[in-house]
């Protein structure tokens, strides 16, 4: 519990700062570090177990059966980190609290740090790779938020941009590769992994699944060449690149590196890949660092360096170079957090970091001075400090190695020049900073030392550098064996932490760096034009835009195409895609086009239903600029569907379709007076004849389809439903029985649609202004008597009739063809009728009905209905149904589906007259509010 | 009687289909109308074609599946609303942006 609580703390805690901000400047800062604290006291129960040789662990079932756990583990490693992130921590936000000015917002920049920190601790106390990765994933997005903290400055949103593309596309690659360790391991919990090593290390996927791995690895830990956004990161506020650049989020590359290593490590790829980009980049950063004239940018190619030298003692794959990786790793962190934080103070004070304006600090601020001359000697490895006992251990492992052959002189050489190096960017951050004459121009002028609170951070930093540097064996040595131990896997290998081991090898190395580095920068300026004439460098920064231009550019390309803001082409898009779809298979395969069963044959009527059907709907398209025409020859296909359905078995259909035809052509009849009567022709005829193409294809297809579907046996489910419907039911049309009973729920979901449809409706004619035209476009004016007297009273009389059929069809509805829709149906058409001869006013004042709360309580009683057997202990919509005798009546069925028809009667009519009534107002005046009735 | 079926879904799918790749809206109203009809009746078809013996229970002889009536029935009303439902939204179209193109471009008169 204590583990999740450690993850779980801070990141919750992110909430924090923000909600507090308005107490005052401190308050948000003591959030966050009460927060953070509260963590580091939650950690030291499970560090205590750890330290003893005991690993903690914990987990929770979440998708047992797809492999999903949460699954947290401390071992040393995660120990360390998790002292490194919450130590440091602290640190930062003390010192960030000084270093952020009044107009900073406080609340965002602690939020943002807690949510970064939680995101770091679930990478180091995963022990699944998948929640490993969504914690990866988390602090790419809260280190993106971070840089870009100065989001008014373009610099940082570039920088924080970079950041996020790099980061996140090795993520991406992560992610293959964690999927493809999953899949060979056949789980993703890490400690089990780290058991597989052999079979991971002999599968062959093997390789594919290391360098994915080494993708996500390598951006986040700044890797050549990935390495060039981490300078551009520097644009974020110095505590952030104090906190994420020292401890936490490039280290979280190398923290994968050294999780992994029982399972991944051990073979000549991980020696070329990881050893040769870590040598790569531990030359190639050191040596940039050297021209950098920002005191940031010098510590972020600094830092790159270092993270390179990490990573190749990773590289050399031997378990004395797997410990002095990890060591490095602590020592890195230390001193570079105090650099940074030391680097922010000198800008603080001064309002720049141009090391060629930054001159004599030393006089200004001797306090800080010192402080940042110690760190920076222990960045160059200088005795007694504790950068210099890992990279004692680095060159002493250089020299071990034998694997390159006659060439392994190569390799200590190279370390030795980086050594150099690292000595002369140092010297150069000391001499150029505090001594080398007088600042020149500075924004602020005297520098003066920093808030007392601002250099504790610091000076604790600056004293474990010290304390390691000279007292490792009681200091570090605990830590770095348990860290060691479970990065091994195994038993660790003899080492010591001796500071003086006698007149050896590496010893001569680190004099030979010392010495070189000092002579190199005392020959800085010859070596700056050197650069200057002869190499200069291709701009990482610069092809990485262009890159990301390029991306753009062929995305907008492809988007521009696609989407042109046509809805016509994007139907035609969507039709061929679709007709494609379905035909690309059908092409390959050989089946016959028609199965077993024999065609029937061919009656007269029905062929001649079916050409009259055919020929009105060739009629429709050959009309349709004739806009009155079309709609009649439309009314007349839908009339002879109906009339399918008759001669086919389906009169409940046929009647469903003979009332929504009704319907549906006085509803287009009324929008066609708001429409132009007239279509124009526009299309080209190249266009007319893609259409004319693409629906011979649907058509085609959809004909074949059927063809094919007709004279394949049958089979079917309905059986069931056959069976049941009287017994179970209560009623002999299987259709209503089915569509109020057995699949009540479907229907239930059917009306709430029909509902909604409706409400849309409502809400697009409301405050709906139209153009009323007086005459048609032939120009011939509409006629003046609108409403017909013997329509009218026709009409009047059939109501009650039409009515009364309505009813008779809901009643019948469960035992004969009718039901709920169909007498819906009828009952609109007969409402409408009265509209439509006797006109809206008229109606209105005889028939005062709101049609939103029919529509309303239709939905509710068939809800309700189905809820009411909760009441009697069944699940929703099961029904009832009992047989009652009535004097006069007779011997009647009485069923709860009933009660259900009713409900779905109800919403028909009522979405009907809403849609239809509406529409009508519009005829009356531009409707003002729909809400008045 | 199967191919006349077939052809009959065949041309109210490809008129169905020319229609709703028209400019205007009340053609492509029009077209949504004539592929509804189209669907419907494929899958009405799906239960094949019987004569005369509409889905009743109790009757000894086997009758037509009501499955797909059922589908069928609901798809209708269900249908009527959306064309409703395009329709104003072509009105509204109309009302706002003064003309009855599908992509809102004004006439070019």
């Amino acid at each position: 519990m204590n583990l999740l609580l450690i993850v779980l703390l801070p990141l919750l805690g992110a909430l924090l700062p923000p909600l507090v901000k308005h107490l005052g400047r401190g308050a948000s800062a003591w959030a966050a570090a009460g927060v953070t604290v509260a963590a580091l006291l939650l950690a030291l129960p499970p560090l205590g177990t750890v330290f003893d040789g005991m690993p903690m662990e914990a987990h929770w079932d979440w998708l047992p059966q797809a492999g999903f756990d949460i699954r947290l583990r401390m071992d040393g490693l995660a120990a360390l980190f998790v002292l490194l992130i919450l130590g440091i921590g602290v640190l930062v936000i003390l010192y960030a609290r000084y270093y952020l000015s009044e107009r900073d917002p406080m609340g965002r920049f602690y939020g943002m740090l807690l949510l970064f920190m939680g995101a770091m601790l679930g990478i180091a106390l995963s022990d699944h790779l998948l929640q490993l990765l969504v914690f990866w994933e988390l602090t790419s997005l809260s280190s993106f938020l971070l840089i870009s903290y100065n989001h008014d400055r373009s610099e940082a949103r570039r920088g924080a941009r970079m950041a996020l593309a790099i980061t996140g596309a090795g993520g991406l690659g992560l992610l293959a590769g964690f999927l493809l360790l999953g899949h060979i391991v056949g789980s993703y919990q890490i400690s089990v992994i780290l058991g597989a090593g052999d079979l991971i290390r002999a599968h062959p996927l093997y390789a594919p699944t290391l360098l994915l791995i080494l993708l996500g690895a390598f951006t986040k830990s700044a890797q050549f060449p990935f390495h060039f956004w981490l300078p551009h990161a520097m644009a974020a506020p110095t505590p952030v690149s104090a906190y994420l650049h020292s401890a936490t989020m490039v280290k979280a590359g190398v923290f994968l590196l050294a999780r992994l290593f029982p399972a991944l490590s051990g073979t000549d790829l991980w020696f070329f890949v990881v050893g040769g980009v870590g040598l790569v980049t531990l030359l190639f950063a050191a040596y940039t660092a050297l021209f950098q004239h920002d005191l940031k940018g010098l510590l972020a190619y600094s830092t790159i360096s270092h993270l390179g030298l990490i990573v190749l003692l990773f590289g050399i794959d031997t378990p004395l170079a797997a410990v002095a990786g990890v060591f490095h790793i602590i020592n890195h962190a230390i001193f570079k957090a105090s650099l940074f934080m030391a680097a922010g103070i000198i800008d603080h004070e001064t309002g720049t970091r141009d090391m060629r304006l930054i001159n004599g600090m030393w006089k200004y601020m001797p306090h800080t001075a010192t402080l940042a001359m110690v760190a920076a000697a222990a960045m160059a490895g200088v005795p007694l400090l504790n950068g210099f006992l890992s990279k004692e251990m680095f060159f002493a492992e250089t020299l071990h190695l034998n694997a390159l052959g006659s060439a392994s002189w190569l390799l200590p050489a190279a370390a030795t020049l980086a050594g150099v190096f690292a000595v002369a960017y140092s010297a150069r951050f000391i001499h150029d900073v505090f001594f080398n004459g007088d600042p020149i121009d500075l924004p602020k002028y005297p520098p003066h030392e920093p808030p007392r609170y601002m250099i504790i951070p610091v000076e604790i930093l600056v004293g474990l550098c010290l304390l390691v540097g000279v007292f490792p064996t009681v200091t570090i040595a605990p830590l770095l064996a348990v860290a060691a131990g479970s990065v091994l896997g195994g038993p660790l290998p003899e080492y010591s932490l001796a500071i003086w081991h006698g007149f050896t090898l590496p010893v001569f190395m680190s004099l030979v760096a010392l010495g070189g580095g000092i002579a190199l920068y005392t020959q800085r300026q010859r070596l700056f034009d050197l650069r200057h004439r002869v190499l200069p460098m291709p701009d990482a920064r610069a092809l990485f835009w262009v890159a990301i231009e390029r991306v753009m550019d062929a995305a907008h390309g492809v988007t521009i195409r696609l989407e042109n803001g046509s809805l016509q082409r994007y139907v035609a898009l969507l039709l061929s895609a679709a007709v494609a779809a379905i035909a690309l298979p059908l092409l390959g395969d050989d089946a016959p086009l028609l199965g077993p069963v024999p065609l029937s044959p061919v009656d007269g009527v029905t062929l001649l239903g079916a050409l009259v059907m055919m020929a009105a709907a060739l009629t429709t398209v050959l009309w349709q600029r004739q806009r009155l025409a079309a709609v009649v020859s439309l009314s007349v296909v839908g009339l002879v569907v109906s009339l399918v359905f008759v001669r086919w078995s389906a009169p409940d259909l046929a009647l469903t379709q003979l009332s929504v035809e009704v319907v549906t052509i006085v509803l287009l009849l009324l929008a066609l007076f708001f429409l132009p009567q007239q279509g124009t022709a526009e299309s080209l005829p190249l266009r007319r004849s893609r259409d004319l193409l693409l629906a011979l294809g649907v058509g085609g297809g959809t004909g074949l389809i059927t063809l094919a579907m007709l004279t394949r046996p049958y089979g079917t489910i309905s059986n069931f439903f056959l069976e049941n419907s009287l017994p179970g039911g209560g009623g002999a049309n299987v259709v209503n029985v089915i569509l109020v009973d057995f699949r009540g729920f479907d229907t239930l979901g059917e009306i709430t649609v029909l509902a909604i449809a409706a409400i849309g409706i409502y809400a697009l004619l409301d405050k709906l202004c139209l153009d009323m035209p007086a005459t048609d476009q032939g120009g011939r004016p509409w006629s003046g008597e609108h409403y017909p007297v013997v329509l009218a009273h026709i009409t009047r009389f059939l109501l009650p009739l039409a009515l009364l059929v309505s009813v008779f069809v809901f009643l019948r509805g469960h035992n004969a063809p009718g039901g709920g829709f169909i007498a819906g149906l009828i009952t609109a058409v007969a409402l409408i009728l009265q509209y439509m001869a006797s006109g809206i006013d008229w109606t209105r004042e005889r028939w005062r009905v709101q049609y939103h709360p029919v529509v309303a309580a239709g939905v509710l009683i068939a809800a309700a209905t189905g809820a009411g057997s909760w009441l009697f202990g069944h699940p929703f919509l099961t029904s009832a149904f009992g047989h009652f005798h009535l004097p006069l009546v007779g011997e009647f069925e009485l069923a709860s589906a009933m009660l259900f028809d009713l409900g779905v009667y109800l919403t028909v009519v009522g979405v009907v007259m809403l849609i239809l009534a509406n529409l009508g107002k519009l005829t009356k005046r531009c409707i003002e509010s729909a809400g008045e009735n | 009687m199967e191919a006349v079926a077939a052809l009959v879904v065949a041309v109210l799918a490809a008129c169905g289909t020319y229609m709703v790749l028209r400019a205007r809206t009340f053609p492509v109203v029009l077209g949504l109308s004539l592929l509804s009809y189209a669907v419907n009746l494929f899958l009405f078809f799906t239960g094949r074609l019987v004569t005369g013996v509409p889905p009743l229970a109790g009757g000894s002889t086997p009758t037509a599946d009501p499955l797909p009536q059922a589908l069928v029935l609901t798809a209708i009303v269900i249908g009527f609303g959306m064309t409703a439902f395009v329709v104003i939204l072509a009105l509204r179209a109309r009302g706002e942006l003064g003309n009855d193109h599908v992509d809102g471009k004004g006439d070019k008169s």
